[in-house]
């Protein structure tokens, strides 16, 4: 009974493949069919949900009380303003689509396409649950961080056929962004590949899913899984341009960056877009560090794992909420300082720290060592870039 | 000759000549990266996973990007005015005759082809990432490093050079980019 819950969608899909009426020669294009749409629309649900609670969520962090109207249309319940995402994406579908006379108009329309194209790709590399990774690449890992390559031009296609200067701006500014903080995502990323010895997504979560008494085997509980994970999302954030690496959005610099020309439903794709990316890139961080599907604690393990997969992704949103209703966004020149001078190191030092780990017995001198091995270099790099300069309590000077 | 191979052929020929004769330069760029992502689907089809990913995420990840940023920062995105014909065509396509001739004999005489067996129509198949990582760290050792190395100094470099400039460009006190 508990297996079958866990196996439920799994179970549906092959129940739905076996229908009779289905000819032989469509059934594979029907099996990559019924994996695509239910992650498409999971996951364009989760989108709409999300800008609500964030909305919410930022608007009780900043003393306001954000969107608490509109409920299901032509009905009188209200949902605490959860049906907002509803109206807004109706609004954006009737909107009125201006593209600007210079525009270059073919690029101009292609790039929200070659936006949310990619972005899409990079789902079908995730485990969702047991048994349920729609493929199970030899290269998984390889295969995400390709595809995430890939939006990088779209961003510059959408700046460049606007013909503007700020979106110019914006554009180059993210993709700036993008090149420099992937490098220490993919370097925070091999830890792991190396511990596991697989770029396989699957052979990952299966690495976590021992336990040993209650405690899990997440990586995530070790020296070097923790400084990962932490780099690792720290570059998310700038990966997906969140605050407080929104630079390339920069509302009171820039305006809305990359994408200020396009109105409509094109303005949607880029929102969809971005929080989509954000999604994917927490998912790939549940997977390499936090266990996947796999149950916190041993006693919990009969719930179903796609159920432990969307808990922690609401968790990881959440805490991205958070950071950007509590962060202030940073300057151009910290922002890339911190990512070749503190970052970097930092994740280079880390892969040392793991290969340590690994060849030294089990016990409590590996965690002192990798342990130490982390936080000297970090307690040295923070007070070496803080340059000597002493930093203390702001004071403030008002006006009479 | 199936589906897959032939719309992927199509992708990467007609994106290879778009990018030879298109007017704007960062359309032809676009195009070349059309060029790159057949070839990557290209390779995935054979199975190579690893060479294709690889192909999408230096290609497209970043030689594009180059390509983009160094056409951006150089000679702005108008169109040209002269004709997009070289007045030396004869030259080029005499380069282009060479490339192609000594690319046809590399392959022809290739091991792959020329083994008793002919053609074998799944090598790559079976050569997996991780079979590509242990001989990159073992046999291939050396050859790995000194790329590294050069990677590393050519890196170094660009940053010697740009700093000069900067300091030339801006003297003491002044804000850094």
């Amino acid at each position: 009974m508990i297996d079958a819950f866990d196996q439920i969608f799994v179970l549906l899909k092959h129940w739905a493949l076996g229908w009779p009426f289905w000819p032989e020669s469509l059934k594979p294009m029907l099996s990559v069919f019924l994996s695509i749409v239910p992650i498409m629309l999971v996951f364009a649900l989760l989108f709409g949900i999300t800008t609500v609670v964030e909305r919410k969520a930022i608007g009780r962090i900043q003393n306001r009380y954000g969107p608490n109207r509109v409920g299901l249309p032509f009905t009188d319940v209200r949902l605490f303003g959860f049906g907002q995402f509803i109206a807004d994406g109706i609004k954006a579908l009737t909107k009125e689509d201006i593209v600007p006379r210079a525009a270059d108009r073919v690029v101009h329309f292609l790039a929200p396409i070659a936006l949310i194209v990619p972005v899409f790709l990079a789902y079908s590399v995730l485990p969702y649950g047991k048994n349920m990774a729609p493929i199970d690449m030899d290269t998984g890992v390889l295969f995400f961080f390709a595809v995430g390559a890939a939006t990088e031009l779209s961003v510059f296609m959408a700046g460049w056929s606007s013909r503007n200067k700020y979106s110019l701006l914006g554009a180059m500014r993210a993709i700036a962004q993008m090149i420099s903080y992937e490098v220490p995502l993919i370097i925070s990323t091999i830890t792991v590949v190396m511990m596991v010895g697989s770029l396989s997504t699957v052979k990952i979560v299966e690495a976590q899913a021992e336990y040993s008494g209650q405690l899990p085997h997440w990586h995530v509980f070790t020296p070097w899984g923790l400084a990962g994970f932490i780099l690792f999302l720290i570059a998310a954030m700038a990966e997906s341009n969140r605050s407080p690496f929104d630079l390339p959005e920069g509302e009171s610099e820039i305006v809305a960056g990359y994408f200020i020309e396009y109105s409509g439903f094109k303005f949607a794709l880029f929102f969809l877009a971005e929080y989509l990316g954000m999604f994917a890139i927490s998912g790939l961080a549940i997977t390499l560090f936090l266990g996947g599907w796999t149950a916190p604690l041993a006693f919990l393990s009969w719930l179903p794992s796609w159920l432990w997969f969307f808990a922690k992704l609401l968790a990881l949103i959440s805490l991205f909420i958070w950071v950007r209703g509590t962060v202030p966004r940073l300057r151009m020149d910290q922002l890339m300082n911190f990512a070749w001078k503190f970052m970097l190191p930092m994740a280079l030092i880390n892969i040392a720290a793991a290969g340590l780990w690994f060849f030294l017995p089990a016990g409590f001198d590996r965690w002192a060592v990798c342990s130490a091995m982390l936080i000297v270099p970090y307690v040295l790099l923070g007070r070496g870039l803080m340059g000597g300069k002493l930093f203390t309590k702001r004071t403030y000077r008002y006006a009479e | 000759m199936t589906l897959p191979f032939a719309i992927l052929a199509v992708v990467t020929l007609a994106g290879a000549i778009a990018a030879m004769s298109l007017r704007n330069l960062v359309h032809c760029a676009l195009c070349l990266v059309a060029t790159f992502g057949g070839l990557a689907g290209l390779f995935l089809q054979l199975g190579a996973q690893f060479v294709g990913l690889a192909q999408i995420l230096v290609y497209i990840g970043a030689v594009a990007i180059l390509i983009v940023f160094a056409i951006l920062l150089t000679r702005g995105s108008e169109s040209p005015q002269q004709p997009i014909v070289a007045g030396r065509w004869l030259m080029g396509v005499a380069v282009a005759a060479l490339t192609f001739g000594s690319l046809m004999v590399s392959i022809v005489t290739s091991t792959l082809i020329s083994s008793a067996n002919g053609p074998k129509p799944n090598v790559a198949a079976d050569i997996s990432v991780k079979k590509i990582g242990a001989k990159l760290m073992t046999e291939y050792v050396l050859p790995l490093e000194v790329v590294a190395l050069l990677l590393t100094a050519a890196l170094i470099g660009a940053v010697i050079i740009a700093m000069e400039e900067q300091a030339r460009l801006a003297p003491e006190g002044s804000q850094s980019h």
